[in-house]
């Protein structure tokens, strides 16, 4: 007879950065709903802000995401800049640009270290987050900070990339190129994980249409969007680069499309460094010292996609109304229809496709509605998802 | 206005619904409408004109409140956001959630932190907030 069960994973579980809530409806192996809770994680940003005024803001929503910190200031001094009608100093757009880059690849390193470490391939996870710690170290030779670099203000950055320090950075980044070439390799040349990632948690066009999602989620299922050349600011219309669509909107396509950003970043922040060269050193702000009443909006491409920030001032130093929307609000809303009709084996690595932001401790375990005993814990979960692939890799 | 730019068409399809335009930049455009009238627009700028929900923003401006629902036209890079101006005393309007489920989260939120009702929202309960979260309490409202 079939039981029906429930699977909740988190709200706090190891592997994710952030607390999320899903309640997994099963029938024998089948996923048949999905229930997302979120909220455990809510600090009240966008009130706080509103008691803040505009500078301090700008370091407030850094610490809004620990993976993508430079996302939200980036999005929040466009906004406040669109709210302005300011331009800022080219040498500034190109010192954004080359930050939010950077930022993309050592996000994407960390989420393929982690779909790697979820489908049993550990030295993809080792590989991968030891090269994240190259990135790191070349936003501390920038910044003076692996994380929370504080680069951003209105009306420009607050620090500069000095000509010493461009060829160093030219070198590091470059250095990155075979890598991603051996992530790449990995990923499409490995026949186990075209069986495991291929039609694994597939969102279809329409669908990513109906959820409006962003960034590599929605790229991966053929929507070709990109707000950096949709709605270019920083110094993104002043550079060259491909965006990659892919159209099955499955596990594999989500991957090979950030493998292939990773290119394009590295592609990004050459040109960028280039530009450096040609600008006068030093000229990296313009002055801001009032801020009228209005509406701003700003965005950002972040590493998982659209970062929308609304900004409303009535022309004191504080604003009145900041409204802030991450990418992951509406990506993981996806998964309600991306992992239904999948598997368990597949639920882990269907959910973290998306690359959510969500955070984690062990509390994740499968419950048995009629006998309440716990089948699965999260760990369980993970392990059962290796063995599928551990099968495969028998089978090729 | 941008070259092949998509406000022309919206100026048309939305027509007299549009109670205020207003051009901010180029690619920043705010079009107040009646409330009664978001699911229609809505309607028209998503599925005839393929605009994306970006967000919608609550906002408390101690009159009234007011909801912009913040669209994106990425071809172009343009965002136009709606705006719909609603009463404090019983503020409410149509759900957007049925036309996409883009909206359904953006509404629960709205709904507890600024007590604005969606009317046929197929799921509105707290989002953010704790289940146990005191009624008639909404943490963005004005004093």
């Amino acid at each position: 007879m079939n039981t029906k069960k429930i699977i909740p994973i988190g709200p706090y579980h190891p592997l994710q950065e952030e607390a999320e809530f899903f309640k997994l409806y099963v029938d024998g192996e089948k996923v048949v709903d999905i229930e997302i809770e979120i909220g455990y994680n809510h600090r009240g940003i966008e009130q706080l802000s509103t008691t803040k005024h505009f500078d301090q803001v700008t370091f407030l929503v850094e610490r809004i995401c620990g993976i993508c910190s430079t996302s939200h200031p980036f999005a929040y001094v466009n906004a406040v800049e669109d709210l302005l009608g300011i331009d800022i100093p080219v040498r500034a757009k190109y010192i954004r640009s080359i930050i939010g880059e950077l930022e993309r690849l050592h996000s994407h390193l960390l989420w393929l270290g982690l779909a790697g470490h979820f489908i049993g391939y550990n030295t993809v996870w080792m590989w991968s987050w030891k090269y994240r710690e190259s990135v790191c170290d070349i936003l501390e030779l920038i910044s003076g900070n692996r994380q929370h670099y504080a680069m951003f203000k209105i009306g420009g950055v607050r620090k500069d990339i000095t000509k010493e320090l461009i060829p160093q950075v030219e070198k590091m980044c470059n250095d990155l190129i075979p890598v991603v070439d051996m992530f790449k390799g990995a990923v499409m040349d490995d026949p186990v994980i075209h069986a495991r990632l291929k039609g694994v948690g597939v969102l279809t066009k329409e669908d990513a249409i109906k959820y409006c999602v962003v960034g590599p989620t929605a790229r991966a299922s053929g929507i070709d969007i990109d707000v950096r050349r949709d709605d270019p600011y920083a110094a993104y219309g002043m550079v060259e680069f491909n965006i990659p669509v892919l159209n099955n909107g499955d596990v594999f396509d989500k991957a090979v499309v950030r493998i292939l950003e990773m290119y394009e970043s590295i592609k990004i922040i050459n040109q960028c460094l280039s530009g450096l060269k040609k600008e006068p050193e030093g000229n990296i702000e313009i002055k801001v010292d009032f801020i009228q009443s209005g509406e701003g909006i700003g965005r950002h491409e972040a590493p998982r996609g659209e970062v929308f920030h609304y900004i409303r001032s009535d022309g004191s130093n504080r604003p009145v109304r900041h409204k802030i929307r991450a990418p992951s609000y509406m990506n993981v809303a996806s998964n309600k229809v991306a992992a239904v009709g999948q598997t368990i084996s597949d639920a882990a690595i269907t959910l973290a496709a998306v690359d959510p932001c969500y955070c984690c401790t062990e509390r994740s375990v499968a419950v048995d509605i009629g006998t309440n005993k716990v089948v699965y814990t999260w760990d369980d979960l993970i392990k059962l998802s290796q063995q599928k692939t551990e099968s495969i890799k028998r089978q090729v | 206005m941008k070259k092949n730019s998509i406000i022309p068409q919206v100026k048309q399809v939305l027509g007299s619904k549009i109670i205020n335009f207003f051009e901010k930049n180029p690619r920043r455009y705010y079009i107040e409408i009646l409330s009664r009238d978001i699911v229609d627009s809505a309607k028209i700028l998503f599925e005839d004109l393929g605009f994306r929900l970006s967000t919608a923003s609550g906002v408390d401006s101690e009159s009234h409140f007011e909801i912009l629902y913040h669209f994106s036209y990425d071809p172009t890079g343009e965002i136009v956001s709606l705006r719909i101006k609603l009463d404090k005393t019983n503020p409410e309007v149509d759900s957007l959630t049925k036309i996409f489920p883009a909206a359904e989260w953006i509404e629960r939120e709205i709904w507890e932190m600024l007590g604005i009702n969606f009317k046929g929202h197929p799921n509105l309960k707290h989002l953010l907030l704790s289940d146990d979260w005191p009624k008639d309490k909404y943490p963005l409202r004005e004093k």
